[in-house]
């Protein structure tokens, strides 16, 4: 690993200060980041640590529904957005294992928006807004294919705002060595419809599978989606799974997703 | 080269860092505590789990600086005050939950964080618990009976089930 | 040779809990990764990230110097030293040798895999030493990566060595005289099944990656190496005499603790030879220790065949002869034991447990640019059994037969013992009805029917399979490996020193890397004397302190190194009853020794065995000519044959029709081991074999693309076994039928699991697919990934 100057500013203020100097990388949790850098596939002058800002960490309800802060561990929103929002606090509870969990953050992982993430699919399926220091994206404009969003350099995800759906649930088929996902799916229903955002599946990074949200919007069962099919086309292929499997792996997640959130 | 301090194992303990100093080699090559080990790149394997104030953490991810002031607890501390080998240890050695003994510190400090969590843990829950942590000896039997009987259930009896 | 069938607490069949674990469970291992050497200095070694090039021209100029670097070596300053061996001679079907091109330290000329070292870099900090290779200016002209073995036999342009033309290192034939009769029963044969496989490649995956630390010391001009090896003394030997050409005198190898090895740690490696020469150059230490990537870069891959067997049987099953052409991949390099894998390992092995009459083996090894295959845990029988087993499974479905009784039909009988197979081995006892019937009773095959039903409720299919495995282990018979090519003998050797307080250290060629000899070795030399385990140590790892050794791989150190370990302790015996003739003044014939003591038969008079250690060291009044002081005993060991443990598996999968993801519900394994020494550690021994069978069939898949590009090079992609993937597995070794030619009557278990367990696995998942309705897949290779069987059952 290449060296650099480790800073651990304790406000968003200073982080941003940090930020601001010349090759500067954010470090929020860094568990995909740090073997980055052990490859030297990422060489910041600067890191800089947000994991000691205490106004970027904890859960709560505010007037956006369900906020996270962008520090906050995933470990801590499983304990903490159970009785709120089930389903999100479930997700988080499979991301990687407990002591990845214990320093992985949600800013971290939307930041960073791995094709194969967990969380990406539930700010997309909650039409969650990411807040950062500088201002508020939805998430329909925030994901900008893999491993791109809408970030500026020097941005920070201070919180994550998810509007509470009324039933929802996170259903993840497991690579089997990374645990990451293979393909997972995230339904969420409002009273405005419901949305269903796919993570691991596509070459484009995570994406909201639109026919199945008309198809449930207007019947909330794993049904209203047998007539439907998944185009393979810009699906991933890899050692895992070819794209014609992970097509179907969408619509059977779907489905069950949908079981289990009715 | 930046000096940073941990309470270790209940002790105060320095050594000199770079910002890229991890965790796992502070203590492994700083402090000289290698029962903490390495077993791959990538945050995978869990051989180096310690505990940063009270949670369990791959130190092999997580840099030195960043957690300067806390407290760790790795498995050079796992023993009682006489010496004599904890509940999980023991329960380690008494169901051959180990053979070449490389990934189990990891395996011992992420069931210490198990059952602080979750005191009577299901077979499931343990299985599921030990996700992060990679052994390629044991074929992971004995470990989750090791697991189970740390927490002072009948292992052998829910093994058989 | 178990005294009762209670439970015991010591001695011989007891399961006595470890000693060894009390230092992995506080952190006080040492593996070589943790030893660190006043004044090291540290290595990192420059890879080829190319499959194939020409190594034009190697620039260090810039690196050496950048801070911190005390030495860059390339190739080049290797290529006076000599290659890294082969140890096994096959010949090809015309008698021709095999191709045996040279394995340099460093690569030379020309890199031949992704991973192909071609420069150690030696600075005072690892990441200077990373700083000072990333510096480094190759000129390598890309070369076409030969990968896949076909084309590489096929196109005769693409040479991973120059002077092979068409890349294949030999062609086998076994047993070549056998072949037309076997092509005339299969021309007559009522019925013949035909099956296409692939045997996936492995990483071994040790969790402790390779680390070598060498230590010149100028003053005495003695070599050290702490490395992590499976066998000390084999690599000293490869070092000393056959790449680097010193005295083995002047070189000591230690391998100390080891975190596990499963054939990835038998073999030498260059990296220890450069570290070796790095030391003298600087007259320091030097470590090395490989990072995961590296680890999946160069250590020796296992497995990967291509295999097209066929069995010939009768319309009611019985089997009259089977064929195999299978082509084994060496990789780029001959690794040590990579000649002996795919042929004496494997094809010996071709008649599993059954009568079949008639087999013939064919194998074409053929070079690739990739990381060199070499043994890995079960080592060509985990490849002969998955053949045979599968195609069994397939026979039985052709000709609607049930699966576990086409086995009982064909499996020898135990009056047929001691039974010559027709691919060269003498089977000397077994009982595999035994061992089918237990493992029929213990997996609940009754019940299937029932599970079955439960699955289906929940939406699943069930599916059972079954494998009933023979091996041949106790890898030793000098006399028999060495008709079958090996350069070397494969015995082992202990030596029992008594100390005068009679306290025991026993000096064993054996090296324990997980498998408990520390606990194990002492119960039987303890049981053997009488005497508590606690006063005697195991003492292995060191070229220094042991007398000789060809270390642990094979299921042989218990069966070869105990049984010379017993040898000795005879011996120990023998002397202490001249010691006690003499104090007791009695005759030598007239001494018993039973339960720690020496008596005088007959009589009351007799002497502990504390009195005779002493007396060996305080020998005050001794007839010097006939009795010698002191009580120390070495004895070398060479069996007269393998021994051949059996057994019988069954798996229980259920199989998720909607993402083709497979389930282990249950796996129960009924072994014969012979004798068993420590019934915990057995289960052990089954349980990690049983699971990393388990990742072979469902789970684990090395993957080259087409330009020789690893994609399956770290634990993101490589899909390593966990706690969740397999189940509680039921073991048992109660049917036991001991081992006829040696002292316990012991056969080896460490490789069973891995051997016996892939073919049950597939087994079932094909019989859940039948079960479920999809009748059309006959076939699924490994690793049956859940898309795989998605895309089998759409086809």
């Amino acid at each position: 690993m290449y060296d650099f100057e480790l800073v651990k500013p304790g406000t968003i203020g200073d982080a941003v200060a940090a930020m601001a100097r010349g090759d500067a990388q954010a470090l929020s949790g860094g568990q995909t980041l740090l073997p980055t850098m052990k490859q030297r596939l990422a060489s910041p002058a600067v890191l800089v640590s947000l994991t000691g800002i205490a106004e970027m960490q904890g859960v709560c309800i505010g007037d956006g529904g369900l906020h996270i802060g962008g520090a906050t561990p995933h470990a801590v929103v499983a304990r903490e957005a159970a009785r709120h929002y089930p389903a999100l606090a479930a997700l988080a509870s499979g991301i990687g294992d407990p002591a990845v969990r214990n320093r992985g953050t949600i800013g971290g992982s939307v930041a960073n928006n791995d094709p194969a993430a967990c969380y990406p699919s539930a700010v997309l399926a909650s039409g969650a807004v990411v807040v950062t220091n500088l201002r508020r994206i939805a998430a329909d404009d925030y994901f900008k294919g893999m491993f791109t969003t809408a970030l500026k350099d020097g941005e920070i995800i201070t919180e994550v705002q998810f509007p509470i759906p009324a039933r929802a649930a996170y259903v993840k088929f497991d690579q089997p060595a990374s645990r990451f996902a293979l393909t997972a799916v995230f339904v969420a229903k409002y009273a405005t419809g419901v949305r269903v955002a796919v993570t691991g599946a596509s070459n484009g990074g995570v994406f909201r599978w639109s026919e199945a949200e008309a198809a449930l919007s207007a019947n909330f069962s794993a049904t209203a989606i047998a007539g439907l099919t998944v185009n393979p086309a810009g699906m991933i292929a890899d050692l895992h799974g070819t794209a014609a499997y992970r097509a179907n792996l969408v619509k059977v997640l779907t489905g069950r997703a949908v079981t289990a959130a009715a | 080269m930046t000096k940073v301090t941990m309470t270790v194992n209940g002790k105060s303990m320095s050594a000199m860092t770079e910002g890229r100093t991890l965790l796992s080699a502070y203590l492994r090559e700083g402090l000289g505590l290698t029962g903490t080990h390495i077993g791959c790149d990538t945050s995978q394997c869990g051989a180096c789990v310690v505990h940063v104030n009270g949670l369990a953490v791959k130190s092999c991810s997580v840099f030195a600086q960043d957690v300067a002031g806390a407290s760790v607890k790795t498995i050079e501390g796992m023993a009682n005050a006489d010496g004599s080998l904890g509940v999980i240890q023991q329960a380690f050695q008494d169901h051959h939950g180990l053979q070449c003994g490389f990934c189990t510190p990891g395996m011992v400090m992420t069931t210490a964080a198990l059952l602080a969590e979750n005191p009577r843990p299901s077979e499931t829950e343990v299985r599921h618990y030990l996700e992060g942590n990679i052994c390629r000896c044991t074929g992971y039997h004995n470990i989750v009976k090791a697991v189970l009987a740390a927490s002072g259930q009948d292992a052998n009896a829910i093994a058989a089930e | 040779m178990p005294k009762d069938t209670g439970p015991k607490d010591h001695g011989i069949g007891a399961s006595v809990t470890r000693r060894e674990d009390i230092r992995f469970l506080t952190g006080k291992g040492r593996y070589t990764a943790d030893i660190n050497l006043r004044g090291q200095s540290y290595a990192y070694f420059l890879r080829s990230d190319v499959a194939h090039g020409v190594i034009n021209a190697i620039d260090t100029s810039a690196a050496t110097a950048m801070p911190g670097v005390l030495a860059i070596m390339t190739g080049a300053d290797f290529a006076a030293m000599g290659g890294n061996p082969a140890g096994w001679l096959i010949q090809s079907r015309g008698g021709e040798a095999m191709k045996e091109p040279k394995r340099p330290v460093l690569a030379h000329g020309k890199v031949r895999h992704v991973g192909d070292a071609y420069a150690i870099v030696v600075a005072e900090t690892l990441e200077q030493a990373k700083d000072a290779a990333a510096a480094i200016e190759a000129d390598i002209t890309e070369l076409p990566a030969i990968v896949d073995m076909a084309a590489a036999v096929a196109n005769k342009d693409h040479r991973v060595h120059d002077e092979i033309g068409d890349n294949v290192c030999f062609d086998w034939g076994w047993i070549e005289d056998n072949r037309a009769a076997v092509d005339a029963a299969f021309k007559s044969a009522p019925h013949v099944t035909t099956l296409e496989l692939v045997n996936n490649r492995l990483v071994p995956n040790a969790m402790e990656p390779r680390a070598s630390i060498a230590d010149y010391d100028a003053g005495t001009q003695d070599y050290k190496l702490y490395t992590t090896s499976q066998n000390p003394h084999l690599s000293r030997l490869l070092i000393a005499a056959f790449v680097m050409g010193i005295p083995e005198n002047k070189l000591t190898v230690i391998a100390p603790d080891v975190g596990g090895g499963f054939g990835s740690k038998i073999y030498h490696y260059g990296e220890e030879a450069a570290v070796l020469a790095a030391s003298k150059a600087l007259n320091r230490p030097v470590k090395w220790v490989a990072e995961r990537t590296e680890s999946f870069l160069s250590d020796a891959h296992g497995r990967d065949h291509v295999t097209k067997i066929q069995l010939a049987l009768t319309k009611d099953g019985t089997f009259l002869a089977l064929r195999t052409e299978t082509l084994a991949n060496v990789g780029a390099y001959l690794s040590n034991f990579s000649t002996a894998t795919p042929t004496f390992l494997h094809g010996t092995l071709m008649s599993g447990p059954y009568k079949t009459p008639l087999v013939y083996v064919n194998v074409k090894a053929v070079f690739t640019n990739t990381a060199p295959v070499d043994a890995y845990r079960g080592a060509g029988r985990p490849e002969a059994t998955y053949s045979i087993e599968r195609i069994v499974d397939m026979a039985a479905d052709e000709l609607g037969l049930d699966p576990l009784e086409i086995r009982r039909k064909n499996l020898l009988t135990p009056d047929q013992f001691p039974y010559q197979s027709p691919v060269g081995l003498m089977y000397d006892i077994g009982n595999y009805q035994a061992t089918l019937d237990k493992m029929v009773q213990l997996g609940d095959v009754a019940g299937f029917d029932a599970r079955a039903a439960e699955s289906k409720a929940k939406g699943k299919l069930r599916g059972i399979g079954y494998s009933t495995w023979i091996e041949a282990c106790g890898i030793a018979p000098s006399n028999l490996v060495g008709v079958l090519g090996a350069r070397v003998g494969l015995f082992d050797a202990a030596t029992v020193r008594v100390n005068a307080t009679g306290s025991i250290s026993v000096m064993t060629g054996a090296h324990s890397h997980g498998q408990g000899h520390e606990t194990v070795f002492a119960q039987i030399v303890a049981d053997r004397l009488g005497i508590p385990e606690g006063s005697v140590d195991i003492v292995h790892g060191d070229t220094s302190k042991i007398p000789f050794g060809m270390g642990s791989y094979g299921s042989r150190s218990l069966s070869v190194a105990g049984s010379a370990m017993i040898k000795a302790v005879d011996k120990i015996i023998a002397k202490g009853k001249k010691i006690a003739a003499h104090m007791l003044e009695a005759a030598e014939g007239d001494i018993v020794f039973e339960g720690g003591k020496f008596s005088v038969t007959g009589t009351d008079k007799a002497k502990t065995f504390g009195e005779i250690a002493f007396s060996a060291y305080v020998p005050h009044n001794y007839p010097l000519e006939t009795l010698e002081p002191g009580l120390e005993e070495t004895a070398f060991y060479d069996p007269a044959n393998f021994t051949y443990p059996a057994g019988a598996y069954a798996c229980e999968v259920e199989v998720d029709p909607g993402t083709g993801r497979v389930e282990v519900m249950s796996f129960t394994c009924a072994d014969d081991f012979g004798n068993v020494m420590n019934p915990m550690i057995v289960d052990g021994q089954v349980h990690g074999g049983v699971g990393q069978g388990i990742g072979q069939a469902l789970l684990e898949n090395t993957s080259y693309d087409e330009n020789g590009q690893l994609l399956s090079g770290s634990y993101m992609d490589y899909a390593m076994p966990r706690a969740q993937d397999v189940p509680f597995y039921t073991v048992d070794h109660s049917c036991i039928t001991p081992c006829t030619h040696n002292p316990l009557g012991v056969k080896g278990c460490g490789e069973a699991g891995a051997i016996g367990s892939p073919p049950a696995v597939v087994n079932a998942v094909i019989n859940a697919l039948h079960r479920g309705g999809y009748d059309h897949v006959k076939h699924i290779d490994m690793p049956v990934s859940p898309s795989r069987v998605w895309s089998a059952m759409q086809a």
